[in-house]
């Protein structure tokens, strides 16, 4: 009987002992928090995708209650949830105009040039390196899909032309695919920006022509058709400056000897999907 | 006298060595051919600076480009000609850049400007660097790293010790071995210059044993010199790398992350070597060299001096390309580069060019790793390369920094080892540039 109350009194001496000690540490050492951050991290997607410019959703949601930004600048949420944390906080959801990726590169299987046949490892990263794949065009998508395979959001498929397709509606303009082409051919976009230059390579007129079939060939059609200012030439290229120039049509486009510059309100490329390469997820 | 080492360094492979093709073939001259193209960025570091304009009229040995900082080099021109233009042409690696393109002048004589010869013996180390470096000089033997930077010697560092590479490890490729039976008295002449400006007590040429007639004649040329040792190497492979070179000659391991200097040495070369004796005897700078054409896809192999800037169809069609040609790879078989476009030019680091049909192609189907050890028997910086690949294909660079990934030179012997035909090299290489693509981004 004895051994049982100087268990019982030294377990609750201890238990009173740490309570005690919590609970001042409790009224002393406590870090205020405003209470709303955990409700809106449960209410933003949890992706932690970086696409905000923020380390992470909780980084972001930090953000928006010290109202550095606005709920709609994060991308993958919809806009009910946007609506409804704009609505929790009491602020102004912003209009931060949705972005995608876009890909500078429109040369497929049956548009550019191949000049070998590459057997190496299935990475566009790893055709880079070795005389930089089969197309003989320095410059275009190498359509190994390493920026399929770097979406966390599915947002990717390969075509049939080997060319990514990005689906505008789950695309969150994370950057992840920015990053894995080796090529840097995507860039992130507002999706209102629709004239899109579809190539990248900065070549002149036949030798263009000779790489890829919708090649920009550097004739300037464009810029001179557009209003003025929105489209500049730079190293044979076409540079579309939204904020530059006035405003943006379609008839920029009517001229273009390939087809390189190209309106695109939604999608960029036909979606049906390519079979997956076998042998890349070995081991 | 006869010192014969049997011993080599750690680990490696024993690739065939299908070297007779070309092997009893004395060096040839390739034509002069109408077009060249000479890419600024011919060796590793900075891109060479243009000094002639597009439509000036240069002369052979002409400088085109100066170097664009202290790791880099000058380019001369190949041939009497034309500057047709300065624009994006297709580089070896599959990129376009930046590229001069001369046009060779038909009734030239091609003669190279009669040149006095230079007063070495009296020169300041310091003046000597700039010389190389204006000599366009880089190592021949494929890393195309500017030479005259290894002998700028930091501030209380001495070269005791001058290391010639002449293992020439790489199958097929003979060229190394044909310029030591045919020059081996330019090969010591730019060892004497060297070691001498250098202040190395002594210079040691290693050369693997399948070159019996190598060995003899460059002892022939340095006979009764006591600061010369030919040595004699057992064959394997990497041998021609610097540190596994060092290692079989002296027993003595370069640091990982170090230099050969670090140890007081300095290696180079046998094609460097000869480079250096033609430019301070003959004012001849780096505008051709000597490379080895070869494979089942070429009717004439050869030996043949190019001038650098060859389009790689010229050389390919003076040899005979066979119509059944499938691939072909700039460098050794082992190293080398298979080539995505035949109107590449032939760069200062290309040692050979190897036709294979489709016969000779090895079509590896990827089965995966059995943990069988090969690749790490066969690493000679004693690396884990299943480790390695495997965490490059899983993108994991951190562990991959941790694993000393750049440690990897990527001699390819773990590839070749591997019995499941997993790409090791390829994916540690991939993983590496998107190492440094990470760091250029930071």
């Amino acid at each position: 009987m004895q051994e049982l109350a100087t268990a019982t009194v030294i377990m609750g001496g201890l238990g009173a002992f740490f309570g005690i000690g919590l609970a001042v540490a409790h009224r002393f050492l406590r870090v205020a928090e405003d209470p709303r951050l955990e409700v809106v991290c449960d209410q933003l997607p949890g992706s932690n995708c970086g696409a905000c410019g923020q380390a992470g959703c909780r980084a972001f949601a930090e953000t928006l209650l010290q109202g550095v930004n606005k709920p709609s600048r994060c991308s993958v949420a919809s806009p009910d949830i946007v609506e409804a944390i704009a609505a929790f906080l009491g602020v102004d959801p912003g209009r931060e105009e949705r972005r995608v990726a876009r890909l500078h590169c429109a040369g497929g299987l049956g548009a550019a040039r191949q000049v070998a046949a590459y057997e190496g490892y299935a990475s566009c990263s790893a055709a880079h390196l070795v005389g930089g794949g089969g197309k003989g065009c320095a410059w275009g998508c190498l359509g190994l899909a390493d920026c399929d395979h770097a979406c966390d959001f599915d947002a990717i498929t390969m075509n049939a032309e080997r060319l990514p397709v990005v689906n505008v509606d789950t695309c969150t303009a994370c950057g992840d695919c920015v990053t894995a082409c080796p090529r840097d051919l995507f860039e992130i976009l507002p999706i209102g920006h629709a004239l899109l230059v579809q190539c990248k390579a900065p070549l002149e007129g036949e030798a263009a022509r000779a790489v890829c079939r919708v090649a920009c060939d550097g004739c300037g059609r464009c810029a001179a058709d557009a209003a003025p200012g929105l489209i500049r030439m730079d190293n044979n290229l076409p540079i579309v400056d939204y904020s530059a120039g006035g405003p943006a049509r379609a008839n920029a486009t009517h001229r273009c000897p390939t087809g390189a510059i190209r309106w695109v309100p939604g999608g960029q490329f036909e979606a049906a999907p390519a079979p997956t390469l076998t042998g890349d997820h070995l081991d | 006298m006869l010192t014969v080492h049997t011993q080599s360094f750690a680990h490696g492979v024993h690739p065939e060595e299908l070297k007779e093709q070309t092997v009893g073939l004395p060096v040839a001259r390739l034509p002069f051919v109408d077009r060249y193209v000479l890419p600024l960025s011919q060796h590793a570091g900075a891109p060479s600076e243009p000094v002639v304009q597009v439509g000036d009229q240069v002369q052979r040995g002409d400088v085109l480009a100066r170097p664009g900082g202290f790791v880099s080099t000058t380019l001369h021109s190949p041939v009497t000609g034309r500057v047709r233009a300065l624009a994006p042409r297709k580089h070896p690696n599959g990129q376009m850049v930046a590229a001069f393109e001369i046009e060779a002048d038909p009734f030239a004589t091609q003669q190279l400007p009669r040149r006095e010869p230079l007063d070495w013996a009296a020169m300041e180390l310091d003046a000597f660097v700039e010389q190389v470096q204006r000599a366009g000089l880089v190592g021949l033997g494929g890393a195309a790293f500017p030479t005259h930077v290894k002998y700028r010697l930091p501030e209380g560092r001495r070269c005791e010790h001058l290391v010639i590479n002449g293992c020439e490890c790489e199958p097929y490729l003979t060229c190394d071995h044909r310029l030591m039976l045919e020059r081996p008295a330019a090969v010591i002449r730019g060892i004497e210059i060297v070691s001498r400006l250098l202040g190395a007590d002594h210079s040691t040429i290693g050369v693997e044993l399948n070159k019996p007639d190598a060995i003899d004649a460059l002892r022939a040329a340095c006979h009764g010199r006591t600061d010369i040792t030919v040595t004699g190497l057992a064959v394997k492979y990497p041998q021609g790398a610097e540190k596994m070179l060092i290692k079989a000659l002296f027993d003595r391991e370069v640091p990982a992350g170090k230099l050969p200097l670090d140890l007081g040495m300095i290696v180079n070369n046998v094609q460097t070597m000869a480079g250096i004796a033609d430019y301070f005897d003959d004012g001849k700078p780096l505008i051709e060299r000597m490379i080895t054409v070869a494979g089942p896809g070429i009717e004439r192999p050869a030996n043949l001096v190019v001038p650098i800037g060859t389009s790689v169809r010229a050389v390919l069609e003076y040899c005979g390309l066979r119509a059944e040609t499938r691939q072909v790879v700039m460098g050794g078989p082992m190293m080398g580069q298979a080539l995505a476009s035949l109107d590449a030019p032939v760069l200062k680091g290309t040692s050979g060019l190897l036709a294979f049909t489709e016969a000779a192609i090895h079509h590896d189907v990827e089965y995966a790793c059995v943990r069988c050890g090969n690749c790490l028997e066969a690493c000679s910086n004693l690396l884990n390369p299943q480790k390695l690949a495997r965490l490059a294909r899983g993108g994991r660079l951190d562990e991959l920094e941790q694993a000393c990934v750049n440690d990897c030179m990527e001699c390819g012997a773990c590839t070749y080892a591997c019995p499941s035909g997993v790409p090791i090299v390829h994916l540690i290489r991939t993983a590496k540039a998107t190492l440094r693509r990470r760091k250029g981004s930071r």
